[in-house]
């Protein structure tokens, strides 16, 4: 909370100087941003730059088909803390669950926010339910499938926050009752191409150094599945602490043997880290651990179509 | 007692999005001469997931379900698990029941300090009020309610935080907030709204170490994944670096509770004692209760917060809870047919109609209970603990109580919704101590066992209970051919928010917002005020049985 009096601004540096605050603790705020993208900390002055560039860039955040567990996941993020993204890094001018606004003067909001001449960058949450021309889920009285249509073209980039605005996800698996789309599937054709942050839900590092990475205006690498190469490049497999174990040979065979209390590999139980890709060893969630390390298979929850393509989640 | 703003507004009210929830609702009313006549409570997101666990392996419904809701989560995960493990009749390690109590216990303590300040506060707390805030008085105003106040270095900071971002003309999540401008139906002092803003900011620092808490155990939260039939996984968590942290954080959390959260819900209590007596909602109350003995996760007596039914608020009887007097209604839903059926014989054909549509208006389904209109919660699950003698209850729901100087019919309201939410927070996060220490006992003992094999069985059925923090949840599952034939989840937002039922009584949140008053019908706070302290998840509440048209399902109750 010391990092608060408006980073947007002009002369910020020396408010913060006013206010007690050095330029060296200012750029300890902005090496924890760097680490939450994967960048050196090194990298701190040119994100300090950028973050105290006049305005602080407006998001917009949108709900679709989804459960809210990707916003919950970026409330959990720690490096920066989510008040210090929320209130001084970036400025979250829509999101539905936490903002104060609602019904029409939500609305008002969400409008204002589309149309600022500055433009704002759109991260997306679920999936656009398309069946019966989006019937199956509305919000304002517009269907989602609308809402996004009319949104995403206007906004100067657009990130798909999870395995459901990148893919479809769960309301998408079979028999998919909802005909329900990813983001880049449903409006690639009127020229929407999101970043997808994959995963159920993603770590919070990957989502807020994907923002990060795009306020520097990195260019963002992302492989054939629109995933940033920084964060998805290697499968979990290969980053796996249980790896050794793996080319040993040596194999869990149930969840309550000996093999599987000294932390062998669950490949025999099912685990899908050999098709996943994503950071989650290297990453970890909640800075303490990831679902391997917890004695859980992998259940491939960043790849397309996880639900039907990678389940059974269990083996034997 | 204050008085209430009141307009003379007449006409409708639409509130869609209603945001800060979890999940897409839109609430239509009918205000006549500034007081609510009429209250509709529409779910605007279907997604089908029941309909996809069919054919699948049970074992993977939990990945499933806890998909359900990102905000509940751990608690579809632990539903589903209990249910293929009721379908086994299995037992399952005394550990593995103290970790499960464990990381819903922390739950608890993530969704409502989560709650009550990032999602239902700013319906009572003006943050801009805040800016014109004297720090000394502020740091008096602290010192009233809570015997660790806040700092006044901590209060200067958030002041500073809220006035920098008003001078930045970039208000983020507080832009067009009802309370812009002056609202005559916000009450606190300049002070109090610091202190309150001061402790929003706290609360999402705190919110992520009890979520990091959880993840000792769960791997990761949101959506945990250490749980399996027959026990849990996490045997990286069994020692004493773990512990150690686990135990820092929890002294974090339990201190926030104790001497911010409660503290909180009683200044905001002392100002809007008029919400005391506003908002009661339906007069029956259903419970599942939860934290079962180790050693007898599926036996609902064992468990340390019981099962129960209030009938007409009347304290002096508990009744049993009695699985074969659930019916779900879709007479004003988007469903097909009328009838009311037990879940397990639900035949479900979506059938939209228009959005504002007045006879059929949700995607949420009705359940009753015995043919009543049943709150569940942690309201209900409050006052069944007190009516049943709960001891640690009974004696926080009494301090709250005195504090306020109201009776225990003042529970009965909004602001009694609200008080119980974060009286469940404390009672359970002092009794996580005492799972925490027995946990830490059998492991001395050489006791480590955490699971136990299951193979899944060719056919059965089963049905797991959980207590979850927005009430009574119940997953109902049945396997034919080693594989899902049938799933159903009847879940606490379904009973709080679903629309009339077939003889065309209201929904529990549609009673609670009669007769409220709408001080300014443009900024109608009031309802949110109502509405969010039922903590809706929509998310969760939306869901179907089977698509097939009227087959009777061949479920039946345990």
């Amino acid at each position: 909370m010391r990092y608060s009096i408006g980073l947007g601004k002009d002369g910020v540096e020396e408010r913060l100087e006013r206010n007690g605050i050095s330029r060296r603790d200012f750029l300890k705020f902005c090496s924890a941003v760097a680490v939450a993208m994967g960048l050196a900390p090194t990298m701190a002055p040119s994100i300090a730059k950028a973050l105290t560039q006049g305005k602080r860039p407006s998001v917009v955040y949108l709900h679709n088909a989804e459960c809210t567990g990707c916003s919950e996941a970026l409330l959990r993020t720690y490096q920066p803390y989510i008040d210090q993204i929320i209130f001084d890094t970036i400025s979250l001018d829509y999101h539905e669950t936490i903002m104060a606004a609602s019904g029409e003067a939500a609305e008002e909001v969400l409008n204002t926010a589309i149309n600022n001449p500055d433009g704002f960058i759109c991260l997306v949450e679920g999936a656009i339910p398309t069946a019966n021309n989006g019937l199956y889920g509305t919000i304002g009285g517009h269907t989602m499938l609308a809402n996004c249509a009319r949104i995403l073209p206007k906004a100067k980039a657009v990130i798909s926050v999870g395995t459901c605005a990148a893919y479809g996800g769960i309301q998408a698996a079979a028999p998919n009752p909802t005909e329900a789309k990813g983001i880049n599937d449903c409006y690639g054709d009127i020229g929407v191409k999101a970043i997808n942050i994959a995963g159920c839900p993603p770590n919070p590092l990957n989502m807020v150094g994907a923002l990060v990475a795009y306020l520097q205006g990195m260019n963002i690498e992302l492989d054939s599945d629109g995933r940033p190469v920084m964060f998805y490049g290697e499968t979990v497999h290969d980053q796996c602490e249980r790896l050794p174990h793996f080319e040993a040979g040596e194999f869990a065979p149930s969840f309550d043997s000996e093999e599987a209390k000294k932390g062998w590999c669950l490949y025999e139980l099912g685990c899908k880290g050999p098709s996943t890709y994503n950071n989650c060893p290297r990453a970890l969630f909640n800075e303490v651990g990831w679902p391997v390390r917890g004695g859980h298979p992998c259940i491939g929850c960043s790849e397309p179509h996880f639900w039907d393509n990678l389940s059974p989640f269990y083996e034997a | 007692m204050s008085q209430t703003p009141k307009s003379n507004y007449s006409g409708p009210i639409v509130i869609d999005p209603l945001t800060r929830i979890e999940g897409h609702l839109r609430v239509e009313v009918e205000v006549e001469n500034g007081t609510i006549k009429d209250a509709r409570s529409c779910g605007t997101l279907f997604r089908g997931i029941e309909n996809i666990l069919k054919g699948r392996d049970p074992r993977d419904a939990q990945h499933f379900t806890q998909r359900t809701c990102g905000v509940c989560t751990f608690t579809h995960a632990l539903a589903s698990t209990r249910a293929l493990e009721d379908a086994l009749a299995l037992e399952i390690p005394k550990n593995a029941t103290l970790i499960r109590n464990m990381m819903l216990g922390m739950q608890y303590i993530q969704d409502h300090i989560v709650h009550f300040y990032q999602l239902h506060a700013l319906d009572f707390v003006d943050v801009v009020g805040a800016t014109k805030a004297d720090l000394k008085e502020s740091v008096k105003v602290a010192a009233k309610y809570s015997k660790t106040p806040t700092s006044e270095a901590d209060l200067k900071a958030a002041q500073d935080k809220i006035i920098g971002l008003v001078a930045s003309g970039q208000l983020g999540p507080f832009a067009n907030a009802y309370f812009l401008g002056g609202h005559d139906a916000y009450k606190l002092s300049n002070e109090e709204n610091l202190v309150a803003v001061t402790h929003y900011l706290q609360a999402l620092r705190v919110q992520v170490k009890s979520a990091k808490a959880q993840a000792i155990f769960g791997s990761k939260n949101p959506h945990p994944q250490t749980l399996i039939a027959g026990g849990v996984t996490c045997y990286n968590s069994l020692n004493k670096a773990s512990f150690d942290m686990f135990n820092e954080l929890y002294q974090e959390c339990l201190a926030f509770v104790e001497n911010t959260l409660i503290p909180d819900v009683i200044m905001v209590a002392s100002a809007y004692k008029d919400w005391a007596t506003i908002g009661g909602g339906p007069v029956n109350y259903l419970t599942f209760g939860d934290f079962p003995m180790p050693g007898k996760e599926r036996d609902l007596k064992s468990r340390w917060l019981k099962p129960g039914v209030i009938k007409n608020r009347d304290l002096t009887k508990v009744h049993d809870f009695d699985p074969s007097k659930i019916e779900e209604h879709v007479r004003h839903s988007w469903y097909e047919g009328d009838k009311a059926r037990h879940p397990y014989e639900g035949a479900t054909d979506p059938e939209f109609t228009e959005m504002g549509d007045q006879d059929r208006y949700s995607w949420m389904k009705a359940p009753r209970y015995d043919g009543m209109v049943v709150e569940t919660g942690p309201l209900a699950q409050m006052i069944v603990s007190y009516a049943q003698g709960h001891e640690t209850v009974k004696a926080s729901v009494d301090y709250v109580l005195t504090t306020l100087g109201v009776g225990p019919e003042a529970l009965f309201s909004t602001l009694g919704r609200t008080a119980a939410r974060a009286i469940e927070a404390l009672v359970t996060i002092r009794e996580v101590d005492v799972w925490f220490k027995e946990l830490q006992d059998n492991i001395a003992k050489g006791d480590e066992q955490i699971c136990v094999n299951i193979e899944v069985p060719k056919t059965g059925r089963g049905v797991g209970y959980v207590g979850a923090p927005r009430g009574a949840l119940s997953h109902w599952l049945n396997i034919e051919n080693g594989v899902i034939a049938n799933f159903q989840l009847v879940v606490p937002s379904t009973w709080n928010f679903g629309p009339r039922d077939l003889e065309g009584n209201l929904g529990p949140v549609e009673v609670a917002l009669i007769g409220t008053p709408i001080a300014d019908p443009k900024r109608p706070v009031e309802i949110l005020r109502t509405v969010h302290s039922y903590d809706p998840c929509i998310a969760c509440s939306v869901h179907v049985i089977d698509n097939d048209t009227n087959e009777t399902r061949d479920f039946r109750i345990l």
